[in-house]
Protein backbone atom coordinates (compact mmCIF):
# COMPACT_ATOMS: atom_id res chain seq x y z
CA UNK A 1 0.00 0.00 0.00
CA UNK A 2 2.60 2.34 1.03
CA UNK A 3 4.31 1.47 -2.45
CA UNK A 4 0.99 2.29 -4.13
CA UNK A 5 0.82 5.82 -2.28
CA UNK A 6 4.26 6.54 -3.26
CA UNK A 7 3.74 5.65 -6.94
CA UNK A 8 0.58 8.07 -6.58
CA UNK A 9 2.79 11.07 -4.98
CA UNK A 10 5.93 10.83 -7.75
CA UNK A 11 2.97 10.87 -10.48
CA UNK A 12 1.51 13.97 -9.51
CA UNK A 13 5.03 15.18 -9.18
CA UNK A 14 5.77 14.18 -12.92
CA UNK A 15 2.48 15.09 -13.82
CA UNK A 16 2.80 18.79 -12.43
CA UNK A 17 5.80 19.38 -14.60
CA UNK A 18 4.03 17.92 -17.77
CA UNK A 19 1.04 20.03 -17.52
CA UNK A 20 2.93 22.98 -17.15
CA UNK A 21 4.77 22.30 -20.54
CA UNK A 22 1.21 21.17 -22.04
CA UNK A 23 -0.02 24.42 -20.89
CA UNK A 24 2.54 26.18 -22.65
CA UNK A 25 1.90 24.65 -25.75
CA UNK A 26 -1.92 24.59 -25.56
CA UNK A 27 -1.83 28.56 -25.04
CA UNK A 28 0.39 28.71 -28.34
CA UNK A 29 -1.71 26.06 -30.15
CA UNK A 30 -5.04 27.92 -29.03
CA UNK A 31 -3.85 31.53 -29.60
CA UNK A 32 -2.28 30.27 -33.01
CA UNK A 33 -2.82 27.30 -34.19
CA UNK A 34 0.61 26.92 -33.89
CA UNK A 35 2.46 23.33 -32.22
CA UNK A 36 5.82 25.02 -30.84
CA UNK A 37 8.09 23.11 -30.77
CA UNK A 38 10.84 25.87 -29.71
CA UNK A 39 8.86 25.89 -26.54
CA UNK A 40 11.67 23.58 -25.30
CA UNK A 41 14.39 25.99 -26.59
CA UNK A 42 12.43 29.28 -25.12
CA UNK A 43 11.94 27.20 -21.79
CA UNK A 44 16.00 26.04 -21.69
CA UNK A 45 17.27 29.61 -22.55
CA UNK A 46 15.35 31.12 -19.98
CA UNK A 47 16.35 27.87 -17.24
CA UNK A 48 20.12 28.83 -18.23
CA UNK A 49 18.91 32.38 -17.28
CA UNK A 50 17.77 31.43 -13.66
CA UNK A 51 21.02 29.43 -13.97
CA UNK A 52 23.06 32.17 -14.58
CA UNK A 53 20.80 34.29 -11.57
CA UNK A 54 21.46 31.46 -9.19
CA UNK A 55 25.61 31.51 -9.72
CA UNK A 56 25.35 35.16 -9.21
CA UNK A 57 22.97 36.17 -6.57
CA UNK A 58 22.69 32.44 -4.62
CA UNK A 59 18.88 33.66 -4.63
CA UNK A 60 16.33 30.60 -6.14
CA UNK A 61 13.05 33.04 -6.11
CA UNK A 62 14.82 36.23 -7.47
CA UNK A 63 15.98 34.01 -10.27
CA UNK A 64 13.00 32.23 -11.07
CA UNK A 65 11.54 35.65 -11.19
CA UNK A 66 13.97 36.73 -13.55
CA UNK A 67 13.60 33.49 -16.01
CA UNK A 68 10.20 34.19 -16.12
CA UNK A 69 10.43 37.35 -17.27
CA UNK A 70 12.56 36.56 -19.99
CA UNK A 71 11.13 33.96 -20.83
CA UNK A 72 8.15 35.88 -21.51
CA UNK A 73 9.84 37.82 -23.24
CA UNK A 74 11.30 35.76 -25.01
CA UNK A 75 7.90 34.35 -26.11
CA UNK A 76 6.27 37.33 -26.89
CA UNK A 77 9.47 38.06 -29.00
CA UNK A 78 9.38 35.00 -31.23
CA UNK A 79 5.83 35.66 -31.68
CA UNK A 80 6.08 39.83 -32.44
CA UNK A 81 9.67 39.63 -34.75
CA UNK A 82 8.88 35.63 -36.27
CA UNK A 83 5.79 33.92 -36.46
CA UNK A 84 3.57 37.61 -37.49
CA UNK A 85 6.49 37.47 -40.63
CA UNK A 86 5.96 33.98 -41.71
CA UNK A 87 2.15 34.18 -41.37
CA UNK A 88 2.29 37.06 -43.41
CA UNK A 89 4.34 35.21 -46.22
CA UNK A 90 2.73 31.84 -45.93
CA UNK A 91 -1.08 32.51 -45.54
CA UNK A 92 -3.03 30.05 -47.84
CA UNK A 93 -2.53 26.52 -48.71
CA UNK A 94 -0.74 23.87 -47.36
CA UNK A 95 2.48 25.84 -46.91
CA UNK A 96 0.59 27.99 -44.55
CA UNK A 97 -0.34 24.75 -42.02
CA UNK A 98 3.10 23.15 -42.27
CA UNK A 99 5.73 26.37 -42.53
CA UNK A 100 4.76 27.64 -38.64
CA UNK A 101 5.54 24.38 -37.33
CA UNK A 102 8.89 23.58 -39.52
CA UNK A 103 9.46 26.81 -38.53
CA UNK A 104 9.43 26.19 -35.08
CA UNK A 105 11.51 23.19 -35.33
CA UNK A 106 14.21 25.23 -36.81
CA UNK A 107 14.30 27.54 -34.13
CA UNK A 108 14.70 24.97 -31.07
CA UNK A 109 17.88 24.02 -33.25
CA UNK A 110 18.96 27.76 -33.34
CA UNK A 111 18.27 28.53 -29.97
CA UNK A 112 20.36 25.14 -28.28
CA UNK A 113 23.22 26.15 -29.98
CA UNK A 114 23.33 29.76 -28.89
CA UNK A 115 22.74 28.60 -25.25
CA UNK A 116 25.42 25.80 -26.28
CA UNK A 117 28.17 28.90 -27.49
CA UNK A 118 26.70 30.83 -24.33
CA UNK A 119 27.19 28.03 -21.38
CA UNK A 120 28.65 25.88 -23.01
CA UNK A 121 27.48 21.81 -24.00
CA UNK A 122 28.57 21.00 -20.13
CA UNK A 123 26.09 19.51 -17.73
CA UNK A 124 25.29 21.61 -15.09
CA UNK A 125 23.05 22.12 -12.18
CA UNK A 126 21.80 24.32 -9.46
CA UNK A 127 21.03 23.71 -5.67
CA UNK A 128 17.00 23.34 -4.26
CA UNK A 129 16.06 25.85 -2.57
CA UNK A 130 14.04 23.37 -0.23
CA UNK A 131 15.30 20.23 1.05
CA UNK A 132 15.01 17.15 -1.27
CA UNK A 133 15.46 14.64 1.47
CA UNK A 134 12.72 12.09 1.30
CA UNK A 135 10.19 12.78 3.94
CA UNK A 136 10.07 9.91 6.72
CA UNK A 137 6.13 8.87 7.48
CA UNK A 138 5.67 6.31 10.86
CA UNK A 139 9.48 5.16 10.66
CA UNK A 140 9.15 4.13 6.78
CA UNK A 141 10.72 6.51 4.11
CA UNK A 142 8.84 7.13 1.15
CA UNK A 143 10.30 9.25 -2.23
CA UNK A 144 9.03 12.28 -1.84
CA UNK A 145 10.43 15.62 -0.76
CA UNK A 146 9.73 19.17 0.11
CA UNK A 147 10.94 19.35 -3.33
CA UNK A 148 8.07 17.78 -4.78
CA UNK A 149 5.84 19.55 -2.83
CA UNK A 150 7.40 22.86 -4.16
CA UNK A 151 6.91 21.36 -7.95
CA UNK A 152 3.50 20.76 -7.61
CA UNK A 153 2.31 24.24 -5.60
CA UNK A 154 4.63 26.10 -8.35
CA UNK A 155 2.73 24.18 -11.26
CA UNK A 156 -1.20 24.49 -9.03
CA UNK A 157 -0.33 28.21 -8.51
CA UNK A 158 0.55 28.72 -12.41
CA UNK A 159 -2.50 26.54 -13.90
CA UNK A 160 -4.80 28.66 -10.98
CA UNK A 161 -3.45 31.83 -12.44
CA UNK A 162 -4.30 30.88 -15.70
CA UNK A 163 -7.40 30.27 -15.06
CA UNK A 164 -8.22 33.10 -13.16
CA UNK A 165 -7.05 35.29 -16.37
CA UNK A 166 -8.88 32.95 -18.74
CA UNK A 167 -12.22 32.62 -17.02
CA UNK A 168 -12.91 35.74 -15.00
CA UNK A 169 -10.56 38.44 -17.06
CA UNK A 170 -11.82 40.73 -19.91
CA UNK A 171 -8.58 39.91 -21.27
CA UNK A 172 -9.15 35.84 -21.05
CA UNK A 173 -12.64 36.54 -22.85
CA UNK A 174 -10.43 38.18 -25.31
CA UNK A 175 -7.54 35.59 -25.66
CA UNK A 176 -10.56 33.03 -26.47
CA UNK A 177 -12.49 34.63 -28.54
CA UNK A 178 -9.04 35.27 -30.81
CA UNK A 179 -8.25 31.62 -30.12
CA UNK A 180 -11.18 30.38 -31.42
CA UNK A 181 -12.46 32.50 -34.36
CA UNK A 182 -10.11 35.18 -35.03
CA UNK A 183 -12.48 36.84 -37.78
CA UNK A 184 -15.16 37.21 -35.97
CA UNK A 185 -12.79 38.45 -33.28
CA UNK A 186 -11.68 40.98 -35.20
CA UNK A 187 -15.31 42.29 -36.51
CA UNK A 188 -16.18 42.40 -33.08
CA UNK A 189 -13.03 44.90 -32.37
CA UNK A 190 -10.51 42.88 -30.89
CA UNK A 191 -7.43 43.69 -31.53
CA UNK A 192 -6.02 40.09 -32.55
CA UNK A 193 -2.18 40.63 -33.66
CA UNK A 194 -1.64 41.74 -29.34
CA UNK A 195 -3.34 39.50 -27.75
CA UNK A 196 -1.88 36.84 -29.27
CA UNK A 197 1.25 37.96 -28.34
CA UNK A 198 0.26 38.12 -24.91
CA UNK A 199 -0.66 34.41 -25.10
CA UNK A 200 3.19 33.60 -26.35
CA UNK A 201 4.54 35.42 -23.58
CA UNK A 202 2.19 33.42 -21.07
CA UNK A 203 3.30 30.40 -22.28
CA UNK A 204 6.73 31.76 -22.54
CA UNK A 205 6.38 32.51 -18.69
CA UNK A 206 4.71 28.52 -18.22
CA UNK A 207 7.46 27.19 -19.82
CA UNK A 208 10.40 28.97 -17.86
CA UNK A 209 8.47 27.93 -14.32
CA UNK A 210 8.45 24.38 -16.07
CA UNK A 211 12.30 24.35 -16.77
CA UNK A 212 13.28 25.82 -13.37
CA UNK A 213 11.05 23.85 -11.14
CA UNK A 214 12.68 20.84 -12.93
CA UNK A 215 15.87 21.23 -12.81
CA UNK A 216 17.03 21.09 -9.36
CA UNK A 217 15.83 17.18 -9.64
CA UNK A 218 17.41 16.73 -12.54
CA UNK A 219 20.79 17.92 -14.91
CA UNK A 220 20.50 20.86 -16.76
CA UNK A 221 22.20 20.82 -21.01
CA UNK A 222 21.07 22.33 -24.02
CA UNK A 223 19.14 18.80 -24.80
CA UNK A 224 17.58 18.59 -21.58
CA UNK A 225 14.27 19.84 -21.65
CA UNK A 226 13.43 17.72 -25.20
CA UNK A 227 11.81 14.84 -23.37
CA UNK A 228 9.67 17.82 -21.94
CA UNK A 229 8.65 18.73 -24.74
CA UNK A 230 7.62 15.40 -25.96
CA UNK A 231 5.96 14.26 -22.67
CA UNK A 232 4.24 17.64 -22.48
CA UNK A 233 2.98 17.65 -26.20
CA UNK A 234 1.77 13.99 -25.33
CA UNK A 235 -0.31 15.49 -22.11
CA UNK A 236 -2.08 18.17 -24.19
CA UNK A 237 -2.76 15.45 -27.00
CA UNK A 238 -4.05 13.57 -24.02
CA UNK A 239 -6.19 16.71 -22.69
CA UNK A 240 -7.40 17.30 -26.26
CA UNK A 241 -5.20 19.82 -27.36
CA UNK A 242 -7.51 22.49 -26.72
CA UNK A 243 -7.92 22.63 -23.37
CA UNK A 244 -6.21 24.52 -20.31
CA UNK A 245 -7.81 21.70 -17.95
CA UNK A 246 -6.99 19.37 -19.94
CA UNK A 247 -3.83 20.19 -20.15
CA UNK A 248 -3.98 19.77 -16.45
CA UNK A 249 -5.74 16.81 -16.40
CA UNK A 250 -3.20 15.32 -19.40
CA UNK A 251 -0.48 15.85 -17.49
CA UNK A 252 -1.41 14.40 -14.39
CA UNK A 253 -2.45 11.05 -16.49
CA UNK A 254 0.75 10.61 -17.71
CA UNK A 255 2.73 11.46 -14.87
CA UNK A 256 0.53 8.98 -12.82
CA UNK A 257 0.87 6.62 -15.54
CA UNK A 258 4.29 6.49 -16.04
CA UNK A 259 4.57 6.23 -12.04
CA UNK A 260 3.05 3.04 -11.98
CA UNK A 261 4.59 1.51 -15.11
CA UNK A 262 8.22 2.80 -13.55
CA UNK A 263 7.38 1.83 -10.06
CA UNK A 264 5.42 -1.55 -10.89
CA UNK A 265 6.82 -2.84 -14.57
CA UNK A 266 10.43 -1.82 -15.38
CA UNK A 267 12.58 1.50 -14.84
CA UNK A 268 13.33 1.27 -18.52
CA UNK A 269 10.67 1.60 -20.21
CA UNK A 270 9.81 5.29 -19.20
CA UNK A 271 9.41 6.20 -23.66
CA UNK A 272 7.52 3.06 -24.22
CA UNK A 273 5.54 3.86 -21.11
CA UNK A 274 4.80 7.83 -22.48
CA UNK A 275 3.35 5.94 -25.71
CA UNK A 276 1.11 3.19 -23.64
CA UNK A 277 -0.54 5.80 -22.12
CA UNK A 278 -0.64 8.06 -24.75
CA UNK A 279 -2.58 4.88 -26.96
CA UNK A 280 -4.78 4.05 -23.92
CA UNK A 281 -5.76 7.34 -23.42
CA UNK A 282 -7.15 8.15 -27.24
CA UNK A 283 -8.56 4.60 -27.32
CA UNK A 284 -10.29 5.50 -24.62
CA UNK A 285 -11.29 9.19 -25.60
CA UNK A 286 -10.11 9.36 -29.48
CA UNK A 287 -10.43 13.07 -29.35
CA UNK A 288 -8.96 13.98 -25.85
CA UNK A 289 -9.99 14.03 -22.50
CA UNK A 290 -11.27 17.80 -23.19
CA UNK A 291 -11.57 17.63 -26.99
CA UNK A 292 -13.54 18.03 -29.49
CA UNK A 293 -13.98 16.20 -33.22
CA UNK A 294 -13.58 20.14 -34.48
CA UNK A 295 -10.40 20.71 -32.49
CA UNK A 296 -8.78 17.38 -33.55
CA UNK A 297 -9.40 18.21 -37.32
CA UNK A 298 -8.16 21.60 -37.02
CA UNK B 1 -26.55 63.73 -46.03
CA UNK B 2 -25.19 61.05 -47.53
CA UNK B 3 -23.65 58.34 -44.62
CA UNK B 4 -22.00 55.64 -47.06
CA UNK B 5 -20.61 56.57 -50.54
CA UNK B 6 -18.99 54.08 -52.76
CA UNK B 7 -17.06 54.98 -55.78
CA UNK B 8 -15.87 52.50 -58.23
CA UNK B 9 -15.10 50.13 -55.89
CA UNK B 10 -13.05 46.86 -57.61
CA UNK B 11 -12.21 44.28 -55.90
CA UNK B 12 -10.03 41.18 -57.30
CA UNK B 13 -9.57 37.49 -55.62
CA UNK B 14 -6.05 36.89 -57.46
CA UNK B 15 -6.80 36.76 -60.76
CA UNK B 16 -10.94 36.91 -60.48
CA UNK B 17 -12.81 40.10 -60.51
CA UNK B 18 -14.82 39.55 -57.83
CA UNK B 19 -16.46 43.55 -58.03
CA UNK B 20 -16.10 45.84 -61.00
CA UNK B 21 -16.65 49.55 -60.72
CA UNK B 22 -19.19 49.31 -58.46
CA UNK B 23 -21.06 52.60 -56.99
CA UNK B 24 -23.81 53.90 -54.49
CA UNK B 25 -24.54 56.18 -51.81
CA UNK B 26 -26.86 55.67 -48.84
CA UNK B 27 -27.99 58.41 -46.62
CA UNK B 28 -27.74 58.29 -43.21
CA UNK B 29 -30.32 56.28 -41.28
CA UNK B 30 -31.39 54.21 -44.50
CA UNK B 31 -31.89 50.33 -45.29
CA UNK B 32 -30.00 49.51 -48.45
CA UNK B 33 -31.05 46.15 -49.71
CA UNK B 34 -27.66 44.53 -51.84
CA UNK B 35 -28.95 41.71 -53.95
CA UNK B 36 -27.93 39.15 -56.28
CA UNK B 37 -27.61 35.46 -56.96
CA UNK B 38 -24.49 33.71 -56.17
CA UNK B 39 -20.82 34.94 -57.08
CA UNK B 40 -22.69 38.59 -57.87
CA UNK B 41 -19.95 40.10 -55.28
CA UNK B 42 -21.96 40.76 -52.38
CA UNK B 43 -20.47 39.31 -49.80
CA UNK B 44 -17.33 40.31 -51.37
CA UNK B 45 -18.93 44.41 -50.64
CA UNK B 46 -19.56 44.03 -46.75
CA UNK B 47 -15.75 42.26 -46.38
CA UNK B 48 -14.28 45.10 -48.29
CA UNK B 49 -16.53 47.50 -46.43
CA UNK B 50 -15.43 46.02 -43.26
CA UNK B 51 -11.91 45.80 -43.52
CA UNK B 52 -11.14 42.31 -44.26
CA UNK B 53 -10.69 42.25 -48.12
CA UNK B 54 -8.43 45.14 -49.19
CA UNK B 55 -9.50 47.30 -53.00
CA UNK B 56 -8.08 46.82 -56.15
CA UNK B 57 -9.31 50.15 -56.65
CA UNK B 58 -11.95 53.00 -55.76
CA UNK B 59 -12.98 54.31 -52.85
CA UNK B 60 -15.57 53.63 -50.26
CA UNK B 61 -16.27 56.75 -47.08
CA UNK B 62 -17.88 56.53 -43.99
CA UNK B 63 -19.08 60.06 -42.65
CA UNK B 64 -16.17 61.42 -45.06
CA UNK B 65 -13.84 59.36 -44.09
CA UNK B 66 -11.98 56.45 -45.99
CA UNK B 67 -12.65 53.03 -44.93
CA UNK B 68 -9.90 51.28 -47.82
CA UNK B 69 -7.04 50.15 -46.11
CA UNK B 70 -8.69 50.25 -42.48
CA UNK B 71 -8.26 47.35 -40.05
CA UNK B 72 -11.83 45.53 -39.11
CA UNK B 73 -11.20 46.25 -35.80
CA UNK B 74 -10.19 50.22 -36.23
CA UNK B 75 -13.55 50.64 -38.29
CA UNK B 76 -15.67 49.58 -35.10
CA UNK B 77 -14.20 51.84 -33.48
CA UNK B 78 -15.52 54.43 -35.75
CA UNK B 79 -18.72 52.57 -35.31
CA UNK B 80 -19.19 49.76 -38.43
CA UNK B 81 -20.22 46.33 -37.79
CA UNK B 82 -20.12 43.44 -39.28
CA UNK B 83 -22.16 40.56 -38.93
CA UNK B 84 -20.56 37.95 -41.56
CA UNK B 85 -22.17 35.37 -43.53
CA UNK B 86 -23.33 31.76 -41.62
CA UNK B 87 -24.24 33.27 -38.12
CA UNK B 88 -21.10 34.55 -36.72
CA UNK B 89 -21.13 33.52 -33.43
CA UNK B 90 -18.56 31.92 -31.49
CA UNK B 91 -19.64 28.33 -30.69
CA UNK B 92 -17.46 27.67 -27.46
CA UNK B 93 -18.08 30.59 -26.14
CA UNK B 94 -21.49 30.90 -23.93
CA UNK B 95 -24.17 33.25 -25.15
CA UNK B 96 -23.52 35.94 -22.21
CA UNK B 97 -19.69 35.91 -23.29
CA UNK B 98 -20.76 36.10 -27.19
CA UNK B 99 -22.30 39.61 -25.95
CA UNK B 100 -19.82 40.89 -24.00
CA UNK B 101 -17.07 40.12 -26.59
CA UNK B 102 -18.55 42.78 -28.60
CA UNK B 103 -18.36 45.66 -25.82
CA UNK B 104 -14.46 44.38 -24.76
CA UNK B 105 -12.96 47.23 -26.88
CA UNK B 106 -15.41 49.88 -25.35
CA UNK B 107 -13.99 51.97 -21.92
CA UNK B 108 -17.64 52.68 -21.30
CA UNK B 109 -18.36 48.89 -19.18
CA UNK B 110 -21.92 50.34 -17.88
CA UNK B 111 -23.13 51.21 -21.28
CA UNK B 112 -22.01 47.98 -22.72
CA UNK B 113 -24.05 46.28 -20.05
CA UNK B 114 -26.64 48.83 -20.59
CA UNK B 115 -26.62 47.56 -24.52
CA UNK B 116 -26.57 43.69 -23.57
CA UNK B 117 -29.84 44.45 -21.95
CA UNK B 118 -30.95 45.83 -24.91
CA UNK B 119 -30.30 43.13 -27.02
CA UNK B 120 -31.97 40.74 -24.31
CA UNK B 121 -35.18 42.83 -24.77
CA UNK B 122 -35.00 42.97 -28.40
CA UNK B 123 -34.38 39.27 -28.29
CA UNK B 124 -36.00 37.57 -25.35
CA UNK B 125 -34.86 34.17 -26.13
CA UNK B 126 -31.43 35.27 -25.65
CA UNK B 127 -32.23 36.22 -22.15
CA UNK B 128 -32.92 32.73 -21.44
CA UNK B 129 -30.01 31.36 -22.86
CA UNK B 130 -27.50 33.22 -21.41
CA UNK B 131 -25.24 30.70 -19.86
CA UNK B 132 -25.80 28.16 -22.61
CA UNK B 133 -23.10 27.26 -24.83
CA UNK B 134 -23.47 29.15 -28.54
CA UNK B 135 -22.86 25.67 -29.92
CA UNK B 136 -26.96 24.80 -28.35
CA UNK B 137 -28.32 27.26 -30.03
CA UNK B 138 -30.61 26.90 -32.94
CA UNK B 139 -30.05 28.67 -36.47
CA UNK B 140 -32.20 31.24 -35.37
CA UNK B 141 -30.80 31.69 -32.10
CA UNK B 142 -27.72 31.98 -33.17
CA UNK B 143 -28.08 35.03 -35.81
CA UNK B 144 -30.25 36.71 -33.44
CA UNK B 145 -27.15 36.46 -31.15
CA UNK B 146 -24.73 37.51 -34.11
CA UNK B 147 -26.77 40.21 -34.77
CA UNK B 148 -26.83 41.16 -30.57
CA UNK B 149 -23.20 40.89 -30.55
CA UNK B 150 -22.68 43.70 -33.51
CA UNK B 151 -25.28 45.84 -31.68
CA UNK B 152 -23.57 45.64 -28.54
CA UNK B 153 -20.77 48.13 -30.02
CA UNK B 154 -23.54 50.58 -30.62
CA UNK B 155 -22.90 50.59 -34.52
CA UNK B 156 -24.02 53.40 -36.98
CA UNK B 157 -23.34 51.36 -40.00
CA UNK B 158 -24.37 47.65 -39.55
CA UNK B 159 -23.45 44.92 -42.42
CA UNK B 160 -25.34 42.14 -42.16
CA UNK B 161 -24.26 39.50 -44.90
CA UNK B 162 -27.49 36.87 -45.34
CA UNK B 163 -29.34 37.02 -42.10
CA UNK B 164 -31.63 34.66 -43.62
CA UNK B 165 -29.47 32.04 -44.96
CA UNK B 166 -30.47 28.55 -43.50
CA UNK B 167 -34.03 30.20 -41.66
CA UNK B 168 -37.45 28.76 -41.39
CA UNK B 169 -39.59 31.73 -43.13
CA UNK B 170 -41.59 32.59 -39.67
CA UNK B 171 -37.91 33.31 -38.33
CA UNK B 172 -36.76 35.05 -41.09
CA UNK B 173 -39.62 37.78 -40.53
CA UNK B 174 -38.87 38.02 -37.03
CA UNK B 175 -34.86 39.12 -37.77
CA UNK B 176 -35.98 41.64 -40.88
CA UNK B 177 -38.80 42.81 -38.59
CA UNK B 178 -36.43 43.39 -35.50
CA UNK B 179 -33.61 44.94 -38.06
CA UNK B 180 -36.27 47.21 -39.29
CA UNK B 181 -37.24 47.77 -36.07
CA UNK B 182 -34.11 48.80 -34.80
CA UNK B 183 -32.54 50.93 -37.44
CA UNK B 184 -35.92 53.00 -37.50
CA UNK B 185 -35.45 53.70 -33.36
CA UNK B 186 -31.69 54.17 -33.49
CA UNK B 187 -31.10 55.81 -36.96
CA UNK B 188 -28.95 53.26 -37.68
CA UNK B 189 -27.61 53.04 -41.50
CA UNK B 190 -27.90 49.31 -42.71
CA UNK B 191 -26.84 47.66 -45.42
CA UNK B 192 -28.25 44.43 -45.98
CA UNK B 193 -26.85 41.73 -48.39
CA UNK B 194 -29.80 39.22 -49.56
CA UNK B 195 -30.56 36.65 -51.81
CA UNK B 196 -34.09 36.27 -50.36
CA UNK B 197 -35.11 39.55 -52.57
CA UNK B 198 -38.56 40.58 -52.21
CA UNK B 199 -37.90 40.27 -48.21
CA UNK B 200 -35.01 42.66 -47.78
CA UNK B 201 -36.36 45.03 -50.37
CA UNK B 202 -39.76 45.10 -48.77
CA UNK B 203 -38.07 46.90 -45.58
CA UNK B 204 -35.72 48.92 -47.91
CA UNK B 205 -35.34 52.64 -48.80
CA UNK B 206 -32.93 51.72 -51.50
CA UNK B 207 -31.84 48.86 -53.16
CA UNK B 208 -28.88 47.95 -55.13
CA UNK B 209 -29.04 44.87 -57.61
CA UNK B 210 -25.35 43.04 -58.25
CA UNK B 211 -24.75 40.51 -61.04
CA UNK B 212 -21.38 38.52 -61.80
CA UNK B 213 -19.45 41.61 -60.00
CA UNK B 214 -21.10 44.43 -61.78
CA UNK B 215 -24.16 46.85 -60.64
CA UNK B 216 -27.05 46.26 -62.14
CA UNK B 217 -29.45 48.77 -61.26
CA UNK B 218 -29.49 51.08 -57.99
CA UNK B 219 -32.74 53.65 -56.95
CA UNK B 220 -35.42 53.65 -54.24
CA UNK B 221 -36.29 50.17 -53.32
CA UNK B 222 -39.94 50.34 -54.67
CA UNK B 223 -39.16 51.54 -57.97
CA UNK B 224 -36.57 48.75 -58.70
CA UNK B 225 -39.86 45.92 -57.12
CA UNK B 226 -42.29 47.78 -59.42
CA UNK B 227 -39.47 47.65 -62.58
CA UNK B 228 -40.68 44.75 -65.11
CA UNK B 229 -37.87 43.87 -66.40
CA UNK B 230 -35.73 43.92 -63.67
CA UNK B 231 -38.58 41.65 -61.53
CA UNK B 232 -38.19 39.16 -64.08
CA UNK B 233 -34.69 38.54 -64.95
CA UNK B 234 -33.34 39.48 -61.36
CA UNK B 235 -36.04 39.30 -58.71
CA UNK B 236 -37.59 35.92 -59.59
CA UNK B 237 -41.46 36.84 -60.18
Amino acid sequence: MRQFFSTILIGITLGSIYSLMALALVLVWRSTRVVNFAQAGQAIFSTYIGYEMMVRTGNFWFSLLIAIIIGSLLGAGVEYFFMRTLFKHADDGPVAALAPVIATLGLLGVIRSVVGMIWGNEYRSFASPVSTDNFVVAGATIPFSRLNVLVIVGAALVMIAFSIIFQRTNLGLALRASAFQPEIARLAGIRVGPIRTIGWTFAGGAGAVAGVLVTPNDILSPNSLDTLLVFGFVAAVIGGLESLPGAVVGGMVLGIGIAFILNYVSTTLIFPAVFVVLLLSLVIKPNGIFGSKKVRNA
Amino acid sequence: MTALLINKLTVDHGAIRALSDVSFEVPEGKLAAVIGSNGAGKTTLLRTLSGLKSPTSGTARWNDRSMVGVKPEDLVRRGISHVSEGKSVIPELTVKENLLVGGLWRNDKSDTAQAINEVVELFPRLGERMSQSANTLSGGERQMLAIGRALVSRPKLLLLDEPSLGLAPLIIEQIFTAINDLRKRLNMTVVLVEQNAISALEIADIGVILNLGELVASGPAQDLMNDPALRSAYLGY
